[in-house]
């Protein structure tokens, strides 16, 4: 067996091996790597930025914990961007294990923006984030098609009272709220077909602005949707959370990922050109 | 050594390194005493990562951890799953509105009696006939009805979002900002909003639209010109197609890096 059949008949556990090795060496290792922003997660982030104290933004966690690495990221760093300009945010979640997706998020970002911290040369005193006032957790509902349509009547139709159980009516936030005609926009972080139901039930329906925050295996298939004008931004997998975190100088999980991912890529692309080498030699041995 | 001895000497050192990194992880880092919640947290950490462990040992070979993780998960989220549905649907949308005295059982303020919600009900409980046998066939209605409304949302939906908008936007001038060659050349810029980027961006949404859908039209032969389109088409396909696989191997690589720092984070707390 010469080299070539080797290559052919390499057992797929070795594959696994390499890349299990980079990957902890590359993580244990820290060192950093460039991350270019693309123009899809500027524009979320450039929306952000130019929103103004006290508007009203939408953040749609609807996605199970077999998601969380790659859209935790963007979650928080989209939602500690708006905690520290003083937006107010309205969470949902439309997937069944989202409610603690959120409910963790929330705790997090609020211990999180209790800290000063220094983002692009702008000082954030650090303050208490109240629920009610600076947000407020609607909850889960099933059946998202019929929960986003409802909200763009009133939010009060799928969700009577928040996810603590406090009536909308008795919250300080909400008053004056009814539907999506008082939030800037709406962004969503989804790890199935609830986006699709975003773009077609919410943003076709009611027309407001949305972004859409996805898992990688999703990226590919909403660019045309981004083309055509339905969503304004776009963040694809952990590389979309990076350069999120990036643009707001808050290097989180998905930066320190980057550097594995560009290496288990590597190790990826090494193995594919060994077994296409092995398969065209054999062919051409083979006649 | 037989395969059974081997067997039982992998599950005691399991086990014993499961009870191990429980104990360890129950002393509070801090220099706190042990107390119920540390406790209790070790246990559902050490578990976790005992799980997450036993996942990827299908890595090697199938075996009998794989099998009792797999099992675990599917288990645990059906459970949770109709759970969910149970206390969100039936419980908070049903019970409020068709009876006060199930309200107050399951403990949620009743509201207002609705008749229209016997509709759903009916509708749930004619599902549940598919149980049986001789009944099954009243389950068609309830099927129909679900059937019926999905269809009519989603005949809307994709028209509008994934239709409409999507041949719209392909409708792009192939000459932008034209004021003729000689100024196309003397202007000549690579910048990602320059005339000829711009351009260059509308002839391949143009040409990769017009090509692909050649290929898919198969009422004439492949063969001349229109073959020669045609697999433009299939090279359109296979680029759209390795875009999403290298999306997907992204995606997976991340699910791995967030299992890594949950091992050597949250269970070793070897990077703090």
């Amino acid at each position: 067996m010469n080299i070539f059949d080797r290559m052919m008949s390499l057992d797929r556990r070795w594959v696994f091996l390499f890349i299990a090795l980079v990957c902890v060496i590359t993580y244990v290792w820290p060192f950093s790597i460039p991350i270019r922003i693309t123009e899809e997660v500027k524009a979320i982030y450039s929306f952000i930025e130019k929103l103004n104290e006290g508007d009203i933004i939408f953040l749609g966690i609807d996605y199970d914990p077999n998601a969380l690495a790659e859209l935790h990221p963007m979650s928080y760093a989209i939602a500690e961007q708006a905690f520290r300009k003083k937006l107010r945010v309205i969470f949902v979640t439309l997937s069944q294990n989202g409610p603690g997706m959120a409910d963790q998020a929330i705790r997090d970002i609020s211990d999180s923006v209790k800290l000063d911290k220094t983002y692009n040369g702008v000082f954030y005193p650090g303050r208490e984030i109240k629920n009610g006032i600076d947000y407020v957790f609607l909850g889960y509902k099933p059946y998202p098609a019929l929960v986003i349509l409802g909200m763009g009547q009133n939010f009060r139709i799928p969700f009577p009272s928040d996810y603590y159980g406090t009536p909308l009516d008795s919250i300080p936030m909400m008053k004056g709220v009814m539907n999506y005609d008082q939030v800037k926009c709406v962004i969503d972080f989804a790890a199935g077909n609830v986006a699709d139901m975003w773009i077609s039930y919410g943003q076709g329906r009611y027309n407001f602005p949305l972004a859409l925050g996805m898992t990688g295996v999703m990226g590919a298939d909403y660019y045309p949707y981004l083309n055509s004008g339905q969503i304004f931004g776009i963040m694809g997998g952990l590389l979309g959370a990076a350069q999120y975190e990036k643009l707001a100088d808050n290097p989180g999980p998905a930066i320190d990922g980057m550097r594995i991912q560009v290496y288990a890529h590597i190790v990826i692309i090494l193995f594919i050109i060994i077994g296409n080498i092995g398969f065209l030699v054999s062919r051409r041995k083979q006649g | 050594m037989n395969g059974s001895r081997w067997t039982m000497i992998v599950l005691i050192a399991v086990v014993t390194l499961f009870l191990v990194s429980w104990a360890i992880k129950s002393f509070p880092s801090s220099g706190d005493t042990i107390s119920w919640p540390s406790i209790r947290h070790a246990f559902f950490v050490t578990l976790a990562a005992f799980v997450t462990l036993a996942i990827f040992s299908f890595l090697y070979k199938d075996n009998p951890y794989y099998k009792f993780a797999e099992h675990l998960f599917v288990g645990v989220s059906a459970a949770y799953w109709m759970c969910v549905g149970f206390w969100s649907t039936f419980v908070g949308n049903l019970i409020p509105r068709i009876s006060p005295g199930l309200s107050k059982f399951f403990g949620v303020p009743y509201k207002e009696f609705t008749f229209y919600y016997f509709v759903p009900l009916i509708l749930g409980i004619l599902l549940l006939m598919r149980l049986s046998s001789k009944a099954g066939w009243l389950s068609r209605w309830a099927l129909a009805f679900i059937v019926g409304t999905t269809a009519g949302l989603n005949l809307i939906r994709y028209l509008r979002s994934d239709f409409i908008s999507q041949v719209s936007n392909t409708f792009v001038p192939l000459l932008v900002q034209w004021k003729g060659t000689g100024a196309f050349f003397s202007d000549f810029s690579l910048a990602s909003g320059g005339q000829f980027t711009l351009m260059l961006t509308n002839w391949v949404i143009f040409i990769g639209t017009f090509c692909g859908l050649i290929y898919f039209f198969f009422s004439k032969e492949h063969k001349g010109v229109f073959g020669a389109a045609s697999r433009v088409g299939i090279w359109v396909l296979m680029i759209t197609f390795g875009a999403s696989f290298g999306y997907t191997v992204m995606g997976r690589v991340s699910l791995l890096v967030g299992r890594l720092t949950f091992l050597f984070d949250d269970w070793l707390g070897l990077m703090n």
